[in-house]
């Protein structure tokens, strides 16, 4: 279908390229990664193998720590699970956007739905010609998915030399930042964004990222109850304001 | 830790990892979910990066938050350029070259 490919290719490459900007904050993350779990004792297998298998970087950064602490194996699955219970979220949004796709489909997107791909994709999901999103987000995936795996190696490989007072870590919640803004497009949107930000905040004691899933459900119900006091319910007969 | 426990780790981080994910996306009718439910699926990615972004812009290593320090200056000066461009890369780019001036001016 030669009138088809152009478009998913130009989709691919869109998702790839508005990625680009993102791998700014997950390279230097991964690099850190990479050395920390030398440094806590892993293998070079089995710190290339929690990114190769897990792909989530904060859960890794906690179970390295907790393998450091020498926690019970099941203990630190269930807190990777906790720290990733986010992605439910993720999931349930993404869902009736590939309900229709084969299995195969949803397989692959599922295991590269991390917080990066699902911000950058979320904005072109929610474009009017969305036939093709999920070639768009094949291409946020995997090129997050391969800066994530090519710099965890060379963390492995080089260790971290970065300079402290570069501050890269700063990096990562500058890309968040930047994945906010085009998310931010009505007045529901800005509330759930300040009340999340405001209960993570409030909740950040509470351990392994629990407060965070939390803050994130408070703060969706809160960004509802503005959309529905913003857009009251029009009653039958009233025409409606043009806007 | 053994090496066998490391990789028990490692296969059961992953499976728990792409349970979370795959999750809904298994759902073939999601449509049938209640209302409420779809209402607010569109607001989880602003209030997750929010979430995740402002403790670690405001949050100091020893765990006191900080509202008027470099960090969260330089991420106020990347999220205007951000809006006002549209560009993630001028965002991010401000945002670490506001920090760098800003930490060079006011030395902790």
């Amino acid at each position: 279908m030669p009138s088809r490919s152009p478009t998913r290719l130009r989709e691919f490459l869109g998702g790839a390229r508005d990625t680009l900007p993102i791998l700014l904050g997950v390279v230097p993350f991964g690099l850190v990664f990479g050395a920390l779990a030398l440094e806590v004792g892993l293998t070079p297998f089995q710190a290339q193998g929690l990114s190769l298998f897990v792909f989530a970087g904060s859960a890794q950064f906690v179970a390295v720590d907790l393998i450091r602490q020498g926690a019970a194996p099941a203990v630190i699955i269930l807190t990777i699970f906790i720290v990733n219970l986010r992605h439910v979220l993720y999931s349930a949004s993404l869902a009736p956007h590939v309900a229709r796709l084969p299995l195969r489909w949803r397989a692959v997107m599922g295991w590269l739905l991390t917080d990066e791909a699902f911000a950058v994709s979320t904005p072109r999901y929610r474009s009017t010609d969305v036939e093709r999103g999920h070639w768009y987000f094949l291409g946020t995936g995997l090129a997050l998915w391969t800066g994530w795996q090519l710099s965890t190696a060379a963390g492995i490989v080089f260790g971290t030399r970065i300079p402290e007072s570069w501050s890269l870590d700063f990096a990562l919640p500058l890309t968040f930042l930047a994945m906010l803004v085009p998310n931010l497009l009505d007045r529901p949107a800005w509330a759930a964004a300040i009340a999340g930000g405001a209960l993570s905040l409030a909740l950040r004691a509470v351990p392994y990222g629990f407060g965070l899933v939390v803050a994130v459900v408070i703060a969706v119900g809160i960004g509802v109850t503005v959309e529905r006091i913003s857009r009251p319910k029009r009653l039958p007969g009233v025409t409606r304001d043009p806007d | 830790m053994t090496p066998t426990e490391v990789w028990a780790v490692i296969l059961g981080g992953m499976v728990v990892t792409y349970t979370t994910r795959l999750s809904f996306l298994l759902l073939s009718h999601p449509e049938r979910l209640p209302n409420f439910f779809g209402r607010g699926l569109r607001l989880v990615a602003p209030a997750a990066l929010a979430a995740i972004l402002v403790p670690q812009v405001v949050v100091l290593e020893t765990g006191q938050a900080e509202f008027f320090g470099p960090r969260p200056l330089a991420a106020v000066i990347a999220a205007l350029i951000g809006w006002r461009t549209r560009n993630a890369w001028l965002a991010i780019g401000a945002g670490m070259i506001a920090l760098w001036v800003l930490q060079t001016l006011f030395p902790a």
